[in-house]
């Protein structure tokens, strides 16, 4: 019994926060639009009892999931999305394993201080931080100014409201979602093993190369998942750093919830999304499984 | 016994492997090494014997490579290895940790180093397969090291270091992490690998059991330097100093003064007591402080005063540790002082002679003890 209860609880959580959720965003990517409250229809009236539930469900169909493929926007917009999430995760684990490596190498005493200075930033508000990137990156802010007064350039050089800004937003706000698996990967690392690779006839390279990045593998990978899943369906820093040009699946959602105010539409598009996440949520669960067992010696 | 007993250190002529002259190692103030110079002659088990921090395991990384050389000079095979990075050695080491690849199978850590050399795979093969054999690993050749068991991951080590058939092996601790049984099955395994492979050991170990049992020579260290040099029964017979007496197994030191009598000395340890005497070609000197060594197994212990013995000391039984085959009386003399004595229980536990509070007198030939500078 005690055991039931203690399993109950997480799944309780789930069922209320997640599994309800869900379902309602998707009987009302079945619904139609109307001009409502709430903006469609049908909405469920169990006054009328058995045969207003009959007439309930024989009003739902899954033409809001046809119209997403004849409109090629919606397509080009998950395709486009999967691009930029899988391009800033490169660029994230790029810039993120040397920096996890240095900590890794660093002196003891100073791990938490640099551990502390990759986390800082979590204290500002997500919202602000991205905003603060419009005044370095525009036109008139301090990169070009930093940039036109060492003399390098002498034509602002046009980044926000680019692809390129959005990849700064999103390398910049995720880098420490890849920085910290991996660094915990690499902190376990037995120093005697590079050791022992060298000692077998390893250079430092080849020793790298063999030994540090198969052991962190785990490392690289629940990052790499914890920067895709979520850029995947940033809203967020494509609406503030994106341009015109700037095709992201999550911009495209809140459109079509708020300036169409297309909720059946908009909630179909959630709805594929959310599909189309499950298979990498799914390959990182079994990634960590995989870890768990490899451990459990 | 026509065999000529290996013991190439006393040969002119022979060469050593590996030459330390004048090793110095600092790390900021601290002196690991100390001007150390010393030989160890290929084919040679040497064990690196001392308490942690007295410098054995520096020494030991120093020939590996993983630390550079203060000053002085280490030769190996005449060359010297200052610069020389630990991949370019013809030298490999076995890890206190094993240091085996979580992520490769056992036959692939063994084949680890043989890879790097780049060659061809079939060669490869074969030579794991023979150190599989040689290890007996065969069964588990395709196992992940965390699916073996300590003795089997110590096994894989060993395999793996001497895969690439080095001219010289370190072994750091390679036994400590084993329990005493599988440590003892290990060490003549040991012992039986390097003489089937002919490769020169170093071992470093502070387990002085372990380094009597495998070494041909035993170098006890203290504060980076080497106090003495010898085969194991040098070291347990013939102690250079009270230090590595004491260290090497249990002693009685009995502190006096000598006065040359004879082919020794005679040492006076406490008023109204008559002199040791013991036999000795040390030289110190007419009239000296000197402290006597004495192993309790070389003490016999009875209970009416011996007519024969060269010296005799009456004492009172103050404790009995009862070792299974052998138990060790520990007796007060007269001044206080304690000593060991030891004797093998040859009769049941129940009908033993000597118990507790006992006045009992204890022995010694005049060959048993030896005359060390205090």
């Amino acid at each position: 019994m005690r055991r039931f209860t203690l399993i109950a609880v997480p799944y309780f959580w789930l069922l209320v926060l997640f599994l309800v959720p869900f379902i309602i965003v998707f009987k009302i990517s079945l619904s139609d639009t109307a001009l409502a409250i709430p903006p469609y229809t049908p909405t469920l009236d169990l006054n009328s009892g058995w045969e207003g539930i009959k007439g309930f469900f024989a009003d739902l169909d899954w033409e809001n999931f046809t119209f997403l493929t004849t409109d090629d926007l919606y397509w080009k917009a998950y395709l486009s999305s999967l691009q930029i999430a899988a391009i800033s995760t490169l660029f994230t684990l790029l810039i993120g394993y040397p920096i996890a490596y240095a900590m890794a190498q660093s002196a003891d005493e100073w791990r938490p201080t640099l551990m502390m200075l990759i986390i800082l930033p979590f204290w500002t508000s997500f919202l602000i931080r991205v905003y603060s990137w419009m005044g370095i990156l525009s036109n008139e802010g301090f990169l070009n100014q930093f940039l036109m007064w060492t003399g390098l350039i002498s034509e602002p050089l046009v980044i926000l409201n680019t692809n390129t800004a959005v990849y700064i937003g999103i390398v910049y706000t995720y880098l420490p979602f890849m920085i910290l698996p991996i660094y915990a990967a690499l902190e376990k690392l037995d120093a005697s093993l590079l050791e022992a690779a060298e000692d077998l006839g390893c250079s430092r390279l080849t020793a790298f190369w063999l030994v540090t990045i198969p052991l962190s593998k785990q490392g690289i990978i629940a990052g790499c998942f914890l920067v895709f899943i979520p850029a995947l369906g940033e809203f967020v820093i494509p609406s503030l750093l994106g341009g015109s040009k700037t095709l992201m699946i999550g911009k495209v959602l809140w459109e079509e919830f708020f300036s169409n105010r297309d909720w059946p539409v908009a909630s179909a598009v959630a709805v594929i999304l959310l599909l189309i996440l499950i298979i990498p949520i799914v390959l990182f669960q079994r990634n960590e499984q995989k870890q768990r067992e490899a451990e459990g010696q | 016994m026509a065999e000529t007993a290996f013991a190439p250190w006393n040969d002119e002529s022979a060469t050593p492997l590996i030459q330390f002259k004048n090793v110095t190692k600092r790390y900021g103030d601290f002196v690991a090494i100390d001007n150390l110079t010393q030989d160890i002659y290929a084919e040679e088990f040497f064990a690196l014997l001392g308490p942690s921090g007295c410098g054995k395991t520096t020494m030991m990384r120093m020939l590996g490579g993983f630390e550079t050389v203060t000053e002085g000079q280490i030769l190996i095979a005449g060359q010297d290895m200052n610069n020389v990075p630990p991949n370019k050695r013809a030298v490999n080491m076995m890890f206190q940790s094993y240091a085996l690849f979580p992520h490769l199978t056992i036959s692939e850590n063994i084949a680890f180093g043989l890879k790097r050399e780049g060659k061809p795979k079939p060669e490869i093969d074969a030579r794991v397969d023979e150190m599989l054999r040689l290890t007996r690993l065969e069964k588990f050749a395709k196992r992940k090291p965390h699916q073996i068991s300590g003795g089997q991951r110590q096994r894989v080590a060993l395999a793996r270091s001497l895969a690439k058939a080095p001219k010289l092996l370190l072994l750091d601790e390679p036994l400590g992490a084993l329990d005493k049984k599988l440590r003892q099955d290990t060490q003549f395994e040991l012992m039986d690998i390097q003489e089937k492979t002919g490769t020169t050991f170093v071992i470093v170990t502070h387990d002085q059991e372990e380094a009597m049992t495998v070494a041909s020579r035993v170098a006890v260290m203290d504060e980076g330097q080497i106090i003495q040099v010898a085969t194991p029964a040098d070291i347990y017979e013939r102690p250079n100093s009270v230090y590595v007496a004491d260290f090497i197994g249990d002693v009685n030191i009995i502190n006096g003064h000598a006065t040359r009598a004879g082919d020794g000395y005679d040492v006076t340890y406490a008023e109204g007591t008559a002199p040791l005497h013991a036999k000795t070609s040390n030289d110190l000197g007419n009239s000296a402080k000197c402290a006597l060594a004495i192993r309790p197994e070389k003490v016999s212990i009875t209970a009416q005063k011996p007519s024969k013995a060269a010296n005799t000391v009456k004492g009172k039984i103050i404790d009995i540790a009862y070792l299974g085959n052998l138990s060790t009386y520990h007796v007060e003399l007269a001044n206080g002082q304690m000593m060991k004595a030891q004797a093998a229980n040859t009769r049941r536990l129940e009908r033993r002679a000597f118990t507790w509070e006992d006045s009992v007198w204890l022995s010694w030939t005049d060959t048993a003890a030896i005359v060390l500078e205090a």
